[in-house]
């Protein structure tokens, strides 16, 4: 059996987004040995991914001072199960690897929440952060007919980027009611700077019809998306488009986390004002603890780094900063909850996991999501559950249970791998 | 009929509590089902479903083909969720020491009535090509077959609702005994016979039951169609499961109707945690590869942990208890528990009616553990 590389950090900080940046950076500033390890192949995350393997602009100056200050970017390295205490198993393009750790801060961000509705499992239905991550990775969209549905920024931030690509965008429909933007217009205004990104994205979106309380119903076609319906002001309209990019917020990211048996609250990493999880020595910073966007993410990353390192005192100095953008979190949320007319739009024969080919009708029969698992193996495909889970915990109430490793698949290979120090009592070995 | 009184309570409503409600209800006796949970909790939420013939005893083999035909006889009303394939058994033999071991195995098949057919190195190959090339030979078992377990426990619970069975799911039972079951809420039961059909709980409920956890670990993989078409066991297999208390792992892996392998397997006493044993898991997956290296490269999705209920001569405890004549057992079927269901149910209702069973009965009676207990003092 071979052994496996190990790499072996005071603090390890898994995820190259901003908080899990900021974390790292700032650890290493305080004089920890440190390493980053994030599953794409560049540092930035989600919302700073590379475009067409060029770094993000925002992203190059922080990778260069990360580089200063000695901290390991494992970039295309997921991590996928705790072998053993302060021992993270990962795999990547060199095969499996051990990442050994004092202090291990979660910044694992989030994912899309997807809604099933009839037609979305058609081609060119998909999400909006992940059209965005395909453009960037070149996929054309110039002269390209597309419609967003949704909820929230992020549906206005891709659409931008879309239109700045050539997409002909032909409506964002957006479910939030006009008087819930309407509180949320006022908590913008007490946020400067979010203002100005506000302001900024309706330049670039000058011109294209934004509707209001309205949603996305069905979608049609035969290879692919060709039209879908729309429901506005009470009645349902049909519109053609070559793309549906569907946003229905984001889920964060907490199955690592919950592997290492840190306590969820309400879907969320539970954290202290340090960014403590409720299992010692690990921190947890950005989206898992609240979804709140990319500014708190920083901080919060900030926070988790300077506490790794020992820095209480200066982790202090960003808890106002931290509590004034996550009060503006909680407004979004708020905003940009999903309406209960949206579990309406799923149809019997509606397929719900993706990976299992399992209908909302065979679900509907279920009281859990355990025996939902168990009877119609909804959830236990390639995605583990990170589709369909949130799916039925929004339509059916369904709360996931235990995490199981590995946390993505990965090779028979990898988890066959040894590593030093580890005594493999395999006592049919001849 | 009143919801607490009835002929039989069964507690525990997996594969060998279900299958014996099918059989009670089935011959007319009025039967409630008590579950701790609403889903199969125990082995039979985590087992792999291999419908297998063994014969490391002539007791274990004549329960094991009795009830491989019951579920022979069966398959065409399993629904298609049971994903019952009769795929066949390849016993495999790496070398000539375990070819003969193949050889016994075939003429004690042959002897019982069971089909069995030797294979050459070559006929391996033909059969298997991705085990490694160069071994000895095997033993295939076209009788055998596969399937899932939840689906098929449910079935055998649905059924059993239908012909008039009550259902109690997620419902603990505090004590019982004397012909009463009395639940965590309050409520009793009160019945003739209580079978206790808890598999590893079994101990907790009913004093004298011999029956250890013994814990195993599976990994399923990502959807590899044709990578393989029998379910393949090592015949090393015998050698290290044999031992009542050391740990080990052996080569055993099924192939799904998705395409999907289930890899085993390991055994361990004293392991009474449901999280994954790295150590374990790393040395079940080595052993893995080295009969089948191209698993290395296959992609998996999950890994799991169950609890076999164990007894120390490797045979149920179906009968009366020693203790208390209103309890029957029906628990300690370790690795067989899913093959064995079936044939257990009617051992229970033969003995619950009086009926001559079709195979003898003594050898699985709890009684003999007592003597065997006394045998060791």
């Amino acid at each position: 059996m071979t052994s496996a590389a190990k790499t072996e950090v005071d603090t390890l900080v898994v995820g190259g987004g901003p908080a899990g940046m900021w974390a790292a950076l700032s650890a290493a500033e305080c004089g920890m040995r440190v390493a980053v390890a994030d599953d794409n192949p560049e540092m930035g995350g989600q919302v700073w991914r590379a475009e067409l393997a060029k770094t993000a602009p925002e992203v190059a100056g922080l990778i260069q001072k990360l580089r200063e200050a000695g901290v390991q970017l494992l970039a295309g390295t997921q991590v996928v199960d705790q072998v053993a205490p302060g021992v993270l198993l990962a795999e990547g393009d060199g095969g499996a690897s051990y990442l050994g750790f004092g202090k291990l801060i979660l910044a694992t961000g989030a994912r899309e929440q997807f809604l099933p509705f009839p037609g979305w499992t058609l081609p060119r239905v998909i999400g909006a952060g992940g059209l965005q991550a395909l453009v960037k990775s070149g996929l054309p969209v110039r002269g390209k007919r597309l419609v967003l549905a949704g909820t929230g920024p992020l549906l206005l931030a891709v659409a931008a980027y879309l239109r700045a690509h050539g997409a002909e965008i032909a409506m964002i429909c957006e479910q939030a009611s006009r008087s819930a933007l309407a509180s949320f217009g006022a908590a913008l205004l007490r946020q400067p700077e979010k203002l100005l990104q506000a302001l900024s994205l309706r330049k670039a979106l000058t011109g294209i019809p934004l509707a209001l309380n309205c949603w996305v119903v069905a979608a049609h076609g035969t290879v692919a998306v060709e039209g879908i319906d729309i429901w506005h002001e009470g009645k349902v309209k049909r519109i053609a488009c070559e793309y549906l990019a569907c946003g229905f917020h984001l889920v964060p990211n907490t199955e690592l986390a919950t592997l290492l048996g840190c306590r969820l609250v309400n879907g969320y990493v539970e954290v202290d004002e340090f960014q403590r999880t409720s299992r010692p020595g690990i921190f947890c910073a950005g989206e898992p603890t609240g979804i709140g966007g990319l500014e708190l993410s920083v901080v919060e990353g900030k926070v988790a780094g300077l506490a790794a390192a020992g820095r209480e005192k200066a982790a202090r100095k960003f808890f106002r900063r931290r509590r004034m953008l996550g009060a503006f979190a909680r407004a979004m949320d708020r905003t940009f909850a999903l309406r209960p007319e949206l579990k309406n739009l799923v149809e019997a024969e509606t397929i719900v996991c993706r990976c299992e080919d399992v209908s909302y009708a065979q679900l509907e029969r279920e009281v859990s999501w355990r025996m939902a698992k168990l009877m119609t193996r909804c959830g236990m495909g390639p995605c583990q559950g990170r589709i369909c889970g949130p799916v039925t915990k929004f339509l059916l109430g369904w709360s996931p249970d235990s995490v199981r490793p590995p946390l993505f698949p990965v090779t028979v290979g990898t988890l066959a791998h040894s590593f030093s120090g580890c005594n493999v009592d395999d006592n049919q070995e001849r | 009929m009143s919801d607490t009184s009835c002929d039989v309570v069964i507690v525990g409503a997996g594969i060998v509590g279900s299958a014996c409600a099918c059989e009670c209800a089935h011959e007319g006796l009025r039967v409630a089902v008590i579950d701790q949970d609403a889903a199969p909790g125990g082995a039979t939420s985590a087992a792999m479903g291999h419908i297998v013939v063994m014969d490391d005893s002539e007791a274990q083999f004549a329960l094991t083909r009795y009830s491989q035909v019951l579920w022979y006889k069966l398959r065409s009303e399993l629904p298609a969720d049971a994903e019952y394939d009769q795929c066949g058994t390849i016993w495999v033999a790496s070398d000539e020491e375990e070819m003969t071991e193949a050889r016994r195995k075939a003429a004690n098949y042959g002897r019982g009535g069971v089909p069995a057919q030797l294979l050459t190195t070559a006929d391996l190959e033909r059969l298997e090509p991705k085990l490694r090339k160069g071994m000895a030979g095997g033993l295939l078992v076209p009788q055998d077959s596969v399937l899932y377990p939840p689906a098929a426990a449910r079935f055998l619970l649905e059924r059993a609702r239908e012909k008039g069975a009550r259902l109690h799911l997620g419902r603990p039972v505090e004590k019982m005994g004397r012909g009463r079951v009395q639940l965590a809420d309050g409520s009793e039961f009160s019945a003739a016979v209580i079978v206790n059909a808890a598999g590893t709980w079994a101990p907790a409920l009913t004093v004298g039951v011999n029956v250890t956890k013994r814990k195993g670990h599976l990994l399923i993989t990502d959807r590899h169609p044709g990578f393989l078409r029998h379910e393949l066991v090592e015949l090393g297999y015998l050698k290290s499961v044999a031992s009542f208390t050391s740990d080990s792992v052996a080569f055993n892996i099924q192939p799904r109707k998705t395409g999907q392998l289930l890899i085993g397997s390991s055994r361990q006493f004293g392991a009474d945690t449901k999280e994954v044993d790295h150590a374990v898991l790393r040395a079940m997956l080595a052993r893995a590869q080295q009969y089948m290296p191209e698993l290395g490269r296959t992609s998996a999705i999950r890994v799991w942990t169950g609890f076999r209920a164990a007894t120390p001569d490797k045979l149920p405890l179906i009968g009366p208890s020693v203790e208390d004549s209103t309890i029957y057992l029906a628990t300690g079927h370790e690795g067989l528990g899913i093959t064995t269901s079936l044939a257990t149910a009617k051992l229970m209702v033969d003995q619950l009616t009086g009926r001559n069973p079709e195979i003898p009965a003594a050898p699985y009676l709890p009684s003999r553990t007592v003597s065997l207990e006394n045998a060791h003092a």
